[in-house]
């Protein structure tokens, strides 16, 4: 299996690289779909466990997650899709140590147009973020985020989104919300080697076909039709 | 400190479009060249293959192939009474890093910019008076035309290979092209990509409006070709990853699969990646240039490159901050509107609507760079009257799918929630079933948008950022306001199952969101030394014996897309060196 898998990786780069439009009529995305479909299920058997966020911040990013994405005839719920585990590992990365971010200050609050401005990185946003949404719920609901009901939870979520909730040591609760959005919808539509996206769920929800070689015949094929050809990720075709 | 190298005699700052033309050009006339690239050499066999180049997640939002902002960035603030901060992340442009630059991400847009552009005070204050043009709206003749610029033209859409339909051929208007072109000698190299549904959809309601629509000509080789300089390109996969990503398939035209490799066979070219340059060096009365100073950042020692010809080719913005740098022209100043270095920053504008079809498949997946069909009516065609729209300059119609991959595209209806069941039940209902229709302008340039050193914030070589100062103003809003409405007009035709309101808003500069990599200005052309930092040949006028070129030197910005002025200049540029600079070294060409 592996001399397959190698054999049709370098067909792959080879094919495409090169000069010859020839290309296009002999690797159709369904004769490279029958000969992947037995490697689908390599991902699931990875081992995971979280990298950087502690048990606090777990329960915090997995409880937030499953009210976000609930399991239901949908999708299953966020933590069955990886999205905790995509968090953790991007923040353990260097986008979370503040790869491609300038850090150098002076540090001023700025205006909403001028982006972000904290001194923190990523990892460091989350830290001192959920740190204090956990304080605010225990105020205001008497429990952390983890033991709030169901409408406890969307009001909290939906005060943190709109900015009406005060980190009184800071940083703005809008900008760590933001931020929290945009990696879980990373984690329910990035390929799947980043961790979420288990078993191609947002994909399959929206019907995204991932890392298609060409649909340079699918043009015509699927000319206002409904898009039928198999998915793959990036392991797949490695 | 540095080390002072042996004199070479032509040194390119940066190798993307415009430096890889150079690089190629000159490299055949002998001269002996070193190309700076402070980036590093990437392949499409190592680097763009599949599957690894098929991830939104690495090259979209993690940005891999564009300038590193924790190195280098820019200090933003909307106008001059505002303090300006640092952008800590990239966000509104992105400027590509490494051999071949912006152009391994870009989409290839490739459009020819006319008289309208290049003599546009002439032409506003002849038809509707000098006071059409408001009085902070700095924009002038370029002091070039199109007549000069057409073989050029010609000869970037050869190499870059061009997919689009002519829509005027030595006068003679084509049908299926854009009718308001100005007159081509040539068809495209390449006939255009094919037409996806949104693409049609648009092409019918603008054609049902009376409009002219016709496939937005781009660099994106619609079938295998050869360009003349017999570089080889392949055919486009429609993969849907295009803006953002380099192109596993050779078929999107670049520097680094035409250009560059062919400057690279020659003895006398040679590439030195991971080089940061930091200031071009002047003789001491500041007459001419001697070379630039730069850093191996492999190594991070600093050298001294002396040359006799210095071409700055770095990104438009990366241009300006180095001639800053360097002290070379005077830097201009808002409040009394004298200087050069730094005036007339121009950007985009525009604004769409959605349009969600519930028994329609656009599989936004299935898409080129340059799948678009798109309408001139409201830019390039001179007869349209702006009298009652009251604005200069004007917009481009356009719709197509474009690299809509689902971390960043999932179009819901407006009232849609965040989260939960019923965010993904209509996350799930539109990804396939939503397409939009926008505008694109150029923002004219105005007193208050420039470029300066930032006071306070300095980059990883101790420099300070630049400062850039920008905002829309009421020429905006004008342009967006009619835009929207020809837009909502087109809506209600299609008569959609949902839609959103395209709507003109006064707002300022966001630096957050993407919005377009089309930053023009701060080094501009003109007809004199008062009013420019370079002629039309992007000859600086303080030192002859440098050029800079690329979208710096642009007086405006248009509707069209800034690349393929930036590759007809190039090559104006390249053969006014070859046939006239070097006969007579170091003097200002008229």
């Amino acid at each position: 299996m592996t001399n397959t898998k190698t054999d049709r990786r370098d067909f792959l780069k080879g094919a495409l690289v090169g000069t010859s439009v020839a290309v296009t009529s002999t690797m159709s995305p369904t004769s490279v779909a029958a000969s992947t479909q037995t490697n689908n299920s390599n991902t699931s058997s990875e081992n995971q466990a979280y990298l950087f966020l502690n048990t606090s911040e777990q329960d915090f990013i997995e409880t937030v997650i499953n009210h976000m994405i609930p399991a239901d005839d949908l999708s299953p719920k966020g933590t069955d899709i990886g999205i905790h585990y995509f968090i953790d590992r991007a923040l353990a990365g260097s986008w979370g140590k503040g790869d491609r971010l300038y850090m150098s200050g002076p540090w001023k609050k700025g205006l909403p147009t001028q982006g972000y401005q904290l001194p923190l990185t990523p990892s460091d946003l989350y830290r001192v973020s959920i740190d204090q949404s956990n304080k605010y719920c225990v105020e205001k609901y008497g429990v952390n985020v983890k033991k709030l009901s169901s409408i406890q939870l969307e009001e909290f979520l939906l005060n943190l989104k709109d900015g009406k909730i005060n980190f009184p040591e800071g940083p703005p609760s809008k900008v760590f919300f933001t931020i929290l959005y945009e990696n879980i919808m990373e984690g329910m539509f990035s390929d799947p080697i980043y961790g979420g996206n288990k078993n191609k769920v947002g994909w399959k929800l929206i019907g995204f076909p991932g890392a298609i070689a060409t649909h340079a015949l699918d043009v015509e094929k699927y000319f206002d039709k409904k898009y039928t050809a198999p998915m793959f990720g990036i392991s797949d075709l490695s | 400190m540095s080390t002072k190298l042996k004199e070479v005699d032509v040194v390119i700052v940066g190798l993307g479009w415009t430096g890889g033309i150079l690089a190629k050009e000159l490299s055949e006339t002998g001269l002996s060249i070193v190309a700076l690239e402070r980036g590093d050499m990437k392949t499409t066999q190592d680097d763009y293959s599949l599957p690894n180049i098929r991830d939104e997640l690495r090259y979209v939002v993690r940005q891999e192939l564009m300038q590193n902002a924790s190195r280098d960035t820019l200090s933003a603030r909307n106008n001059p009474t505002q303090e300006a901060l640092p952008v800590r992340r990239l966000g509104s442009f992105l400027p590509g890093e490494g051999v071949g630059g912006s152009a391994i991400h870009w989409s290839g847009g490739t459009w020819r910019w006319t008289d309208m552009e290049f003599k546009i005070r002439t032409m506003y204050e002849d038809r509707y008076g000098k006071k059409f043009i408001p009085a902070d709206m700095t924009i002038q003749d370029w002091g070039i035309t199109y007549a000069e610029l057409e073989p050029y033209y010609d000869k970037f859409e050869k190499v870059a290979g061009v997919s689009g339909k002519a829509g005027n051929i030595n006068g003679t208007i084509q049908v299926g092209g854009n009718p308001f072109e100005g007159a081509r000698k040539n068809e495209y190299p390449l006939p255009p990509l094919k037409t996806i549904l949104s693409a049609k959809v648009f092409e019918d309601v603008s054609r049902n409006k009376g409009y002219h629509p016709f496939p937005r000509p781009s660099a994106n080789a619609s079938q295998a070709y050869t360009n003349p300089d017999g570089s080889h390109f392949g055919a486009c996969q429609y993969c849907g990853y295009c803006q953002r990503f380099g192109c596993e398939a050779n078929a999107k035209g670049g520097p680094q699969i035409t250009v560059i490799p062919i400057a690279m066979t020659k003895p006398n070219f040679e590439l030195r990646t991971h080089t940061w340059v930091t200031k071009i060096n002047k003789d001491s009365n500041g007459k001419k240039v001697t070379g630039v100073t730069y850093t191996n950042l492999k190594t991070g020692e600093e050298f001294e490159q002396p040359a006799a010809l210095v071409l700055m080719c770095a990104f438009a913005f990366n241009n300006v901050h180095l001639m800053l740098l360097s002290k070379i022209g005077i830097p201009y100043d808002p409040a009394t509107g004298k200087g050069v270095i730094g005036k007339n920053y121009a950007y985009d504008t525009g604004v769409g609507a959605n349009l969600f079809f519930e028994d329609r498949h656009f599989n936004p997946f299935i898409n080129a760079g340059g799948t678009n069909t798109v309408i001139d009516d409201f830019h390039g065609n001179w007869d349209f009257d702006r009298t009652q729209a009251g604005f200069v300059g004007g917009y481009i119609v356009s719709a197509g799918h474009n690299t809509n991959l689902p971390i960043g595209y999932r179009p819901v209806p407006s009232g849609t929630p965040m989260w939960g069941s019923k965010w993904k039940s209509e996350t799930a209902k539109w990804y396939q079933t939503a397409m939009s229709i926008s505008t694109r302008s150029g923002v004219l340039p105005h007193r208050h948008n420039y470029y300066d050193l930032d006071p306070t914030y300095k980059n990883a070589f101790g420099q300070p950022l630049m400062r850039l100062t920008f905002d829309y103003q009421e020429n905006e809003f004008k342009l967006d306001s009619h835009g929207a409405n020809v837009v909502n007009q087109m809506v209600q035709a299609l008569n959609p199952t949902k839609s959103s309101k395209a709507t003109a808003v006064k707002r300022s500069w966001n630096i957050v969101p993407y919005q377009s990599t089309h930053s023009t200005g701060g080094t501009i052309m003109g007809t004199n030394p008062t009013n420019s930092a370079v002629n039309k040949y992007q000859q600086s006028w303080d030192c002859p014996n440098l050029f800079i070129l690329g979208a710096s030197v642009f007086v405006h910005n248009s509707a069209y897309q800034p690349t393929g002025l930036v590759g007809a200049l190039a090559y104006w540029t390249a053969d006014a060196i070859k046939n006239k600079y070097l006969k007579n070294p170091g003097k200002l060409l008229v």
